[in-house]
């Protein structure tokens, strides 16, 4: 059964208070998520997101804040050109820009938290494992 | 600055589609900051590549540098141990850099990542336009500091033409009229009659008449 490794790069202000709020709130969710605190999704870096999926990731994404509520202002509107921006570059490598995306949730939603980190799992469940990853092992 | 724009992927992925081992080579002069090809962009393209022909099953190992500026012989210079072993150099830089490592390393294959657009500068955070037309002999002084060469559609010296319309050209409503503009500015200086001087055909052989340019300052020279 593939088990995907899923990378997730969660602003300080909002996705990662949220995961903190889903482990107090006792939610069961996909363990196949590596969180990775940033102070703003707006710091997210395409240099970054590709290095994730060439070490090994299967899927990736980035979660900051609601519009119009992010600490910094504007910072979560520039991520998500960002990886709007990373998602078409993944098409033109071959790998899929299906296996990034861009979720906005606030500090308070534990349960969405929890909804995005299986919905993400099960897109990447379907899409299978990294074919880059697939390519390693063969050539291995 | 000189403006650029990165070439499609596929694009560059074909050029050094023959190569195992490449350099992929930035420049942090003009397209470092017109977000072309400066360290980042570098950086991004080589994982980019690497990761696309590791999906087609043929590895291709990279190597990055990102020089003060291409269009200096003394840091292309610099890059010597690196390119020695690899099959091409993939230059981030302006046609200038990648026309300089070619010359400088005439056995290596040399491609551009990126086409170079135009001679501008920055109208807000990500957005570029082109300013000046490199003609050899500035008229600034003559129209209000906007350019009719580039800015005027037709180029005219004695504007505006009849297609001026609520001041916008009428090749498209989103391109200001620049006789319009350069009006509007000397009239706000005080200094329309500057206007009323007729200007004579332009000496286009300060321009690209008269094939490439070159400039010389015999006290900078060694």
């Amino acid at each position: 059964m593939f088990e995907p490794r899923i990378v997730a790069f969660c602003c300080h202000y909002c996705a990662y208070s949220a995961a903190d709020l889903a482990g107090s709130m006792r939610l069961q969710y996909a363990p196949n998520i590596r969180v990775v605190e940033m102070p703003c999704s707006g710091t997210i870096d395409a240099r970054v997101i590709l290095a994730a999926f060439e070490d090994g990731a299967d899927g990736v994404y980035v979660a900051g804040c609601l519009e119009g509520d992010c600490h910094f202002l504007k910072g979560n509107f520039r991520a998500k050109k960002r990886v709007h921006y990373v998602k078409k570059l993944l098409d033109d490598i071959g790998l899929g820009g299906e296996r990034l995306e861009f979720y906005n949730l606030s500090a308070a939603m534990g349960t969405r938290f929890a909804e995005i980190a299986n919905e993400m799992t099960e897109r990447i469940k379907n899409l299978g494992p990294s074919p880059l990853k697939a390519k390693e092992v063969a050539g291995a | 600055m000189i403006v650029a724009e990165q070439k499609p992927f596929a694009e560059i992925a074909g050029f050094v589609a023959d190569c195992n081992k490449i350099l992929v080579a930035g420049c942090l002069g003009c397209v470092a900051v017109c977000l072309a090809g400066g360290e980042k962009e570098t950086e991004i393209l080589a994982a980019a590549l690497r990761m696309h022909r590791r999906l087609q099953g043929k590895p291709l190992e990279t190597v990055t540098y990102t020089a003060t500026r291409q269009c200096d012989p003394e840091y292309v210079d610099a890059m010597a141990d690196l390119v020695k072993d690899v099959d091409a150099v993939v230059s981030l830089a302006c046609g200038v850099g990648v026309q300089y490592i070619a010359e400088r390393y005439p056995d290596k294959w040399v491609v551009p990542a990126l086409n170079t657009r135009f001679a501008g500068g920055s109208v807000a955070q990500g957005v570029w336009e082109e300013r000046c037309g490199l003609c050899g002999e500035c008229i600034l002084h003559k129209t209000g500091g906007i350019c009719p060469i580039i800015r005027c559609s037709k180029s005219l010296l004695n504007g505006p033409c009849g297609g001026s319309q609520y001041g916008k050209c009428e090749i498209s409503k989103d391109v200001p009229c620049a006789w319009q503009l350069i009006y509007d500015r000397m009239k706000a200086l005080g200094r329309l009659e500057w206007l009323l001087e007729y200007q004579p055909p332009k000496d286009w052989s300060k321009s690209r008449d008269g094939g490439p340019r070159k400039a010389v300052r015999e006290d900078a020279t060694i």
